[in-house]
């Protein structure tokens, strides 16, 4: 007997609550589930959300919240500019490949060199191949009108097809004995991407999502730009009116977004991956979506938001392996945490009214 | 990166313990035996077995041991994290079950010299706590092609590849040498899948053998769905069981398998952890010690053909034949094994050819 009324403006409150309340949401009915599965709903609860920052071994796992949080938080704040402007963005993990194989690709061209000039080219070449395979889908779409959710989305298993042929062909470790997968950049040192600080996780992919977070809060709070992203997303009309030039905007949006997804591939593969393989990707480019709205588009959103899932990863894993839950479990309580997201979403933009109130 | 079955043309230790100064430890009362999993355990096949092994080694020991494993883990990044996790838990022995974990399982395992560190189907072993086993599959490969020559109509038959690397390679080759054997008219197709479990793939795989007109299939792949598919066509095309028995299509169209068996390695070398004579390894065992299974050959196939399979696979177990002897030729024509000369394991271990009769390319 319930029904939904559209609120005159969205409300502050919710905006904010969503997230909190979505969480909440997600611990009580991940705790019901796990203990149908026959766990001690608490106690997993406890694996996941504390043990990784407060427990035994959060010394360890701390850093690993980093590595894991980086490179969603920068393919995310990317995703979040053309999500604001109403631009689809759907293929980051495509993109996160490209740029990967092209800054793998240029470090190794030019192995053995040690100079320090390999790792500062092999970001450049990773942030335009995520760039350019951005464009393919912003092209088609300000030239043909086509759909960049589709297009975007279909070129990932491009992208996967072109990595495949990459770990097995073209780049593939001539010393390697014929196997699949690249030189390992860890013994490569002048293209290598190490731990900055012994233990801590934080790599030059962590600094850069940092950095990019305070980079997209200025553009949008203090920048023409940011305005005009933010009203091409409320008022299409509105914002041509203004002046933003939509073809330019979605170039620029799935452009930028792409090139921050080819830098975190880039970040991964010389980093934490260490090598270009045919299973190298494993789903951020993914993920990173529900980072951008867990995060309310907002870029120090996001950043937390990338943590929290991060989290989820990490305190996953710990529960899995030590309680024995099944990872389909795990990945059902990340799923939820998308799904009470978009739900309790609603009520930013309306109210629950009883219906007995205006019963015809 | 790759799971399973690759070790270097270098890696030659048949089973034999490495004498690397892995100093015998005295016993333990206690072990923790830990294991990671590239597949989800129901994927049926490659994992399932793998996790069958595990629960073997808790039957044997008891309370002696405790067991714990971690399905679903990507390899690279995340797999070192997992197994950090599980060193820094007091893992006593962790089990790495893809190829793809060799450098993560390497990596961790300098870290913690008191972990003992098994690796399947690799072939690093930087540090003297990391062993590495596989088991010859090839072996089970030469069964099935004997009966998938004798078996097809349409004198086609097909193979769904995961990944362009030597055990899978070995695999076709094996399979085609021994199909071609009973039938000279039988042609080869193969699909790469590049993957080791997905369903959806596997089945695209299959479908797209079937509609060439193949009629037996084989699979490297983990999951039940290319006999899922072929039992749509109401017997036209058989397939085999692949790492486990998927006994549950017995009715349809799996007519015989290969059974991964694990249990036998696992029980041993966490007793040897338990007795204090565990030592570095390196073992790559096959039908002779148990790790590849044939399993039952059903009805379907004639008395005669089941006859001369099981013939195959005893000789096999028994020593007296090698699936890659001589004559072969390489599919360029060139000469690779003379009458009467056994494929040496170091050939195997890095073969990266077709022999002479499959047509079309290993994917470069």
């Amino acid at each position: 007997m319930l029904r939904l009324e559209k609120r005159p403006t969205p409300s502050q409150f919710w905006l904010y609550a969503t997230p909190v309340v979505a969480v909440l949401l997600t611990m009580i009915a991940g705790g019901i589930l796990f203990g149908l599965l026959g766990k001690n709903p608490v106690a997993v609860i406890k694996t996941i959300f504390w043990d990784p920052i407060f427990g035994e071994f959060a010394f360890y796992l701390r850093g690993q919240l980093l590595v894991k949080a980086g490179p969603l938080i920068l393919i995310a704040i990317g995703l979040s500019l053309g999500f604001r402007a109403g631009i689809w963005n759907i293929g980051a993990e495509g993109q996160y490949i490209m740029g990967a194989i092209c800054g793998a690709g240029v470090a190794l061209a030019l192995y053995p060199t040690e100079s320090r000039l390999v790792f500062p080219l092999a970001i450049l070449a990773g942030a335009l191949g995520g760039w350019a395979w951005a464009m393919i889908p912003a092209i088609l779409k300000t030239r043909f009108n086509t759909n960049e959710i589709l297009v975007s989305l279909m070129l990932v298993y491009v992208a996967e097809t072109i990595l495949a042929k990459a770990s097995t062909g073209f780049l593939r470790n001539p010393e390697g004995a014929g196997f699949p997968g690249s030189r390992s950049f860890s013994t490569f040192k002048a293209a290598s991407n190490p731990e900055l600080i012994a233990g801590s996780g934080l790599h030059w992919g962590g600094v850069a999502a940092l950095a990019t977070g305070v980079a997209a809060y200025v553009l949008l709070s203090r920048h023409i730009l940011g305005f005009q992203i933010k009203l091409a997303g409320q008022a299409p009309r509105a914002a041509r009116f203004h002046g933003v030039n939509p073809e330019k905007l979605v170039l620029l949006c799935m452009g930028l977004s792409g090139a921050l997804a080819g830098l975190a591939g880039l970040f991964e593969v010389t980093g934490p991956a260490g090598k270009i393989s045919i299973d190298f990707n494993v789903g951020y480019g993914f993920t990173a979506i529900i980072v951008a709205f867990l995060g309310r588009l907002n870029p120090l959103g996001i950043v937390l938001a990338g943590f929290l899932m991060a989290l989820t990863y990490v305190g996953g894993e710990m529960a899995a392996t030590n309680m024995g839950l099944p990872s389909a479990a795990i990945q059902v309580f990340q799923g939820m945490l998308l799904f009470f997201l978009l739900g309790v979403d609603v009520l930013t933009n309306y109210r629950i009214r009883s219906a007995f109130m205006g019963a015809r | 990166m790759l799971r399973r079955t690759l070790m270097t043309t270098a890696a030659l230790g048949l089973g034999l313990a490495l004498s690397g100064g892995a100093a015998m430890a005295a016993g333990m009362d206690h072990v923790k035996a830990c294991f990671v999993y590239v597949g989800p355990i129901g994927d049926g096949g490659w994992t399932y077995q793998h996790h069958q092994g595990a629960l073997a080694v808790q039957e044997a020991y008891g309370d002696k041991v405790e067991v714990q494993w971690q399905e679903s883990v990507p390899e690279g990044a995340d797999a070192e994290r997992v197994l950090t996790q599980m060193a820094l838990g007091g893992c006593n022995i962790i089990f790495t079950t893809s190829f793809g974990y060799m450098d993560p399982t390497n990596a961790v395992a300098a870290k913690f010299p008191d972990v003992k560190f098994e690796h399947a189907t690799g072939f690093m072993r930087n540090s003297e706590n990391v062993s590495t086993y596989n088991a010859r599959f090839y072996e089970g490969r030469a069964v099935q092609g004997t009966i998938a020559g004798r078996m097809t109509k349409t004198n086609k038959i097909g193979y769904i590849a995961s990944f362009p690397i030597p055990e899978v390679v070995m695999g076709i080759n094996s399979y085609y040498l021994h199909a071609k054997k009973v039938n000279p008219d039988v042609e080869l197709s193969v699909v790469w899948a590049y993957t080791w479990f997905d369903p959806a793939k596997e089945a695209d795989a299959a479908k797209a053998l079937i509609d060439q007109g193949v009629d037996v299939i084989a699979s490297h792949t983990d999951s039940t769905a290319p006999l899922a598919e072929a039992a749509k066509t109401n017997g036209a095309v058989i397939g085999f069981g692949q790492a486990s028995d998927m006994a549950e299509y017995k009715d349809g169209p799996r007519v015989s398998s290969i059974i991964d068996n694990w249990a036998p390695y696992y029980v041993k070398r966490v007793g040897a952890l338990l007795d204090g004579s565990y030592a570095q390894a390196d073992a790559w065992e096959g039908i002779a010690g148990g790790e590849v299974g044939i399993g039952e050959i059903t009805a379907a196939v004639p008395a005669e053909v089941k006859a001369e399979a099981e013939a195959m696979r005893d000789a096999i177990g028994a020593g007296t034949y090698h699936p890659f002897t001589g004559p072969i030729n390489k599919q360029d024509g060139s000469a690779w094994l003379a009458e009467g000369q056994t494929a040496p394991d170091g050939d195997l271990l890095g073969m990266n050819f077709y022999v002479e009769g499959i047509t079309g390319d290993i994917p470069k």
